[in-house]
């Protein structure tokens, strides 16, 4: 199954957007493998259940392994290590979700006008998101 | 059954085993997007006001089932973007399109399953 070859204009915002969407997948994979390696060089292979350990590596924050046998979680999981991989992840991953929702329903629009309104609130509410989340990493 | 015509999306797509694998993208990726949204707000809630709303969603999320559901959702639009960033990105691959297809699924669901058969197993026994 050959899939229709595209001329991509390189430099143009959608190329970029089409690059950055490959480019953040494959690294939040990383980040997510990094957090699982970390956990376990932190002891996490007797300290966390399965669950605990899936949302430690979808997201490493100290409210994910709190109630796990971890004794002090302040000792090494909640540090300002931990709290700038999870703004990078937080940024990386919330420009790929809301990229994704911005193509997703451009496939179904046909005005220009409501393309732009679309992207317009879109922009908006990833913003709002972004300053919510980074504030949430910090405080908690 | 096999269909006795193609089947076409109302996008217009007509594809063949790449197309369960597209609509799936879509649709866990949209759910990610939901779930990690209203999940950034209700801790928000949780940590900033105490809010019993947020608190329960938070609490639907940390349950067993769900997260099931959401490991399904991000493992599958992480192998299947990795197929699509390894073609992508690697053009000379676009050749083993099928072989990558039923690779993709023969890595995927050991490493689906096995996880939520222990999942299932301390959820139910945790009753």
């Amino acid at each position: 199954m050959q899939p229709p070859r595209l001329t991509r204009n390189a430099g143009s915002l959608d190329y970029s957007l089409w690059l950055f969407t490959r480019l953040s997948g494959l690294g939040l994979m990383l980040f997510a493998a990094v957090s699982m390696a970390l956990a376990f060089v932190l002891g996490g292979r007797t300290l966390l259940d399965l669950p605990t350990m899936l949302r430690w590596m979808f997201f490493p924050n100290p409210n994910h392994v709190v109630n796990s046998n971890i004794p002090d979680v302040s000792l090494g999981w909640s540090n300002a290590f931990w709290q700038i991989f999870g703004f990078l992840i937080v940024l990386l991953a919330s420009a790929h979700g809301f990229n994704g929702v911005r193509m997703v329903l451009e496939d179904y629009l046909r005005s220009p006008l409501a393309v732009l309104i679309v992207r317009g609130s879109l922009l908006v509410i990833w913003l709002g998101c972004l300053i919510i989340a980074v504030y949430v990493i910090l405080a908690s | 059954m096999a269909a006795s015509r193609p089947i076409v999306l109302r996008t217009g797509y007509r594809g063949k085993t790449g197309m369960l694998n597209w609509a799936l993208h879509r649709i866990t990726g949209l759910g990610i997007v939901l779930f990690v949204g209203t999940h950034v707000f209700a801790s928000f809630g949780m940590q900033q006001f105490g809010s019993d709303s947020a608190t329960t969603i938070n609490i639907v999320y940390q349950s067993w089932a769900f997260q099931v559901f959401v490991y399904f959702c991000v493992l599958f639009h992480a192998f299947n973007g990795t197929r699509l960033a390894l073609v992508d990105l690697v053009p000379a691959l676009l050749r083993y399109q099928r072989e990558l297809y039923w690779l993709q699924w023969i890595i995927f669901l050991p490493a689906y399953l096995l996880p939520v058969f222990f999942l299932l197993q301390t959820g139910l026994a945790a009753r």
